[in-house]
């Protein structure tokens, strides 16, 4: 996984709440078995029309839109659908961050394993992010400082999981990261066993 | 110190506490499927890891086969090759596997409690988002992505933060004509699409305990569209009967050593929960969604709301956009709105219960004329095999409905069964999203029984006078 640790760029707002993940992937594009290529499909209602043409107010394809590497989105983003598909696609995008007032749970997890990260920020300081994407200022998001800043403002402070934080900053492989530690895992198998043994069987070969 | 029943099951399945409230959990039951699982497997084979337990997973396709004419190939070559996909993995690592056409086949959360491979006190995940169903049994249930099922399939666990516990009480005797699904659309309706967002659910009180065990899962399955990834519900006697005997369930004296320990499954008396909320059962009224959330639902007597009745600007801004989208306006009766398809169906409201729920509406009568196509779609081979032998089969293809071949059907537009562009459906399904049910369609979620109806009336109608 690619390292974060801060980056600066225009942003895209995004003020629609409820934003789900069947907008941000619809589930014609759920049929692959890769995790790469869906950024052409992501938020598809928003960008194109019933014709497959680009609509002329797509936030994502026209001027700084094209390269922002940040989104600040409405509250309640992500909700639904568990489908990783959501995330591969903004990251297939370009979009590294994503801040808003709140993230539905599995959504913001998702982003995790994919190096995206998620900044939640009271309503306010949305509100005025949301005005400056407009504006077309640039936003500085530094996570290992856990700040965010616009135009050398003052820096507002975020909260982040602080194991999301090492995973992110250090680019690591989260499968290889528990696997350090199988012997716990081993060993909590073999207490369970012996606690609940309806819980294992033999599959036939 | 007093817990909760989440916390219990928290503790049960902690294999490292990593401070902060992170934990490494540990993951009883994997339910796999086509759509989300791909990724994990080609993950796994390209990093060169081993599944580390085949035993712990279930296979089977559910979201993109077709319905109807199954014994002709899938229509889209792109689903076909993701079915494919799972069936070449689940033969590479020798799963347990429930193809098409075998009777054990069917959605991911009606196979597993029928199997018994969902069980009280277990942590059961799967690459789909109405894992929560499972909580009806005690058992933590939650939708991860397949980066997580990925972990899952190498390490047997996951890392996660700690949820915050929430408790929503049903007081009161749920009126006659109302179902389980009034009472968690009416629990969402009154909590928001975010308002679990954080927590773990515990549904409890006695309008929860005199539920059925379909009935519970039908609660625990929308928690997720109340934002909370898993939804509880303590086991008890309803609980212990159902699982008793079924394929994967304990057995001699296993059996009493697990019921032992499942009666320990419920919050202590004085736990504390982090939220509380309280609904009196007797209150409520058949549900319908008028918009494009589940949280945008009233009585079935009631009117779509004004926009203006919304304080917050983008909740306003989004109720403008619903009732365009639904071509509804404000103060318009919900009674009387016509529709052109129904769908009974989903892991929502597919099993044996919400069939013979619609059946009792259905008997003796007929589709209205004006409706499209109405379609009841069992959610397994087993719940087809159990109503074709209680004769509900007979009773809905006499009144015209579709009878069809288990699966997710038109739940998410994914596979043959959509509804075209305008057009209105009576859904007992979980979403009421834009284009869910294919692209343009206007969903309106409802229980069995009201979907039943407004196909023999043509319209929504109140199932209680009908």
């Amino acid at each position: 996984m690619e390292k974060f640790t801060h980056m600066t760029s225009t942003a895209i707002a995004l003020e629609q709440s409820n934003i789900d993940t069947d907008i941000i992937m619809p589930s014609d594009y759920l049929k692959t078995i890769k995790r790469t290529g869906l950024g052409k499909h992501a938020f598809e209602s928003l960008r194109y029309t019933k014709d497959g043409t680009l609509r002329n107010d797509s936030p994502f394809d026209f001027g700084a839109g094209k390269t922002s590497k940040i989104l600040v989105v409405g509250d309640n983003f992500g909700c639904g659908s568990s489908r990783e598909h959501a995330p591969w696609g903004i990251a297939d995008l370009g979009i590294r961050c994503l801040i808003g007032t709140s993230f539905a749970d599995i959504f913001a997890s998702n982003c995790v394993k994919n190096g995206i990260l998620t900044i939640t920020l009271p309503e306010e300081d949305v509100a005025a992010l949301m005005r400056d994407a407009k504006a077309g200022k640039k936003i500085t998001v530094d996570l290992e400082a856990q700040t965010v800043s616009v135009d050398g403002s003052d820096d507002r402070g975020f909260e982040y999981n602080p194991q999301h934080k090492y995973m992110m900053v250090n680019g690591l492989d989260e499968i290889g990261q528990t696997l350090l530690v199988e012997d716990k895992i081993t060993a909590f198998e073999e207490q369970q066993r012996l606690q609940s043994p309806w819980l294992y069987r033999e599959l036939p070969q | 110190m007093a817990k909760t029943l989440y916390d219990k099951l928290w503790d049960m399945h902690l294999v490292e506490d990593r401070g902060d409230d992170v934990g490494l959990i540990y993951i009883d039951r994997h339910l796999v499927h086509e759509v989300t699982s791909p990724q994990g497997f080609e993950g796994l084979k390209m990093a060169g890891r081993k599944l580390r337990r085949r035993d712990a997973i279930m296979a089977v396709p559910d979201h993109n086969i077709p319905t109807k004419d199954t014994d002709k190939p899938n229509p889209d070559p792109m689903s076909a090759m993701q079915l494919a996909e799972l069936e070449k993995n689940a033969k590479e690592h020798d799963l347990e596997y429930f193809p098409m056409g075998d009777s054990r086949q069917g959605i991911v959360h009606v196979i597993g409690p029928e199997q018994g491979f969902t069980l009280p006190g277990v942590t059961i995940v799967c690459g789909d988002s109405h894992s929560a169903t499972h909580g009806a049994f005690g058992a933590w249930g939650f939708g991860i992505g397949s980066s997580e099922v990925e972990h899952v399939m190498a390490t047997q666990t996951l890392v996660l933060k700690k949820a915050k516990n929430m408790r929503v009480t049903v007081e009161g005797e749920m009126p006659v004509g109302c179902s389980a699904k009034d009472i968690v659309l009416a629990i969402i309706g009154k909590i928001g699409m975010g308002g679990g967002t954080g927590h773990v659910i515990e549904f409890d009180g006695p309008a929860i305990k005199a539920l059925s065990m379909e009935g519970r899962m039908t609660v625990c399955n929308m928690a997720i569209e109340g934002g909370a990834r898993a939804g509880l519900i303590a086991p008890d006697e309803t609980t212990f009967e159902y699982v008793k005997g079924r394929y994967l369930a304990p057995k001699g004296a296993e059996w009493d050593m697990a019921v032992a320990q499942w009666r320990t499954l419920h919050s202590d008396e004085d736990a504390v929960f982090d939220k509380e909320v309280v609904l009196d059962a007797s209150e409520i009224v058949p549900q319908i969604t008028w918009g494009t959330s589940p949280e945008d639902v009233v009585p079935i007597t009631g009117q779509v709301p004004s926009p203006d009745s919304f304080k917050d600007p983008n909740k306003r801004e989004s109720a403008v956009k619903a009732l365009d989208y639904m071509a509804l306006h404000a103060g318009q009766d919900m009674l009387g709105l016509k529709i052109d398809r129904v769908f009974v169906g989903s892991c929502t409201n597919s099993r044996i219960e919400d069939l013979r729920e619609a059946a009792s509406v259905i008997k003796g009568r007929k589709v209205a004329d004006t409706v499209i196509e109405a379609i009841i779609v069992p959610g397994s081979g087993l719940v087809k095999e159990q109503a074709e032998a209680e004769g509900l089969d007979k009773i809905f293809i006499e009144a015209g409905f579709d009878w069809r071949e288990p699966g997710c059907s038109m739940c998410l537009g994914m596979n043959p069964d959509i509804a075209g562009p305008g057009e209105r459906v009576a859904s007992t399904s979980n979403r009421n999203f834009v284009g869910r049910q294919g692209p343009g369609s206007r969903t309106h979620l409802v229980s069995p029984a009201m979907a039943a109806a407004a196909g023999i009336a043509g319209a929504f109608v109140d199932v209680r006078n009908f």
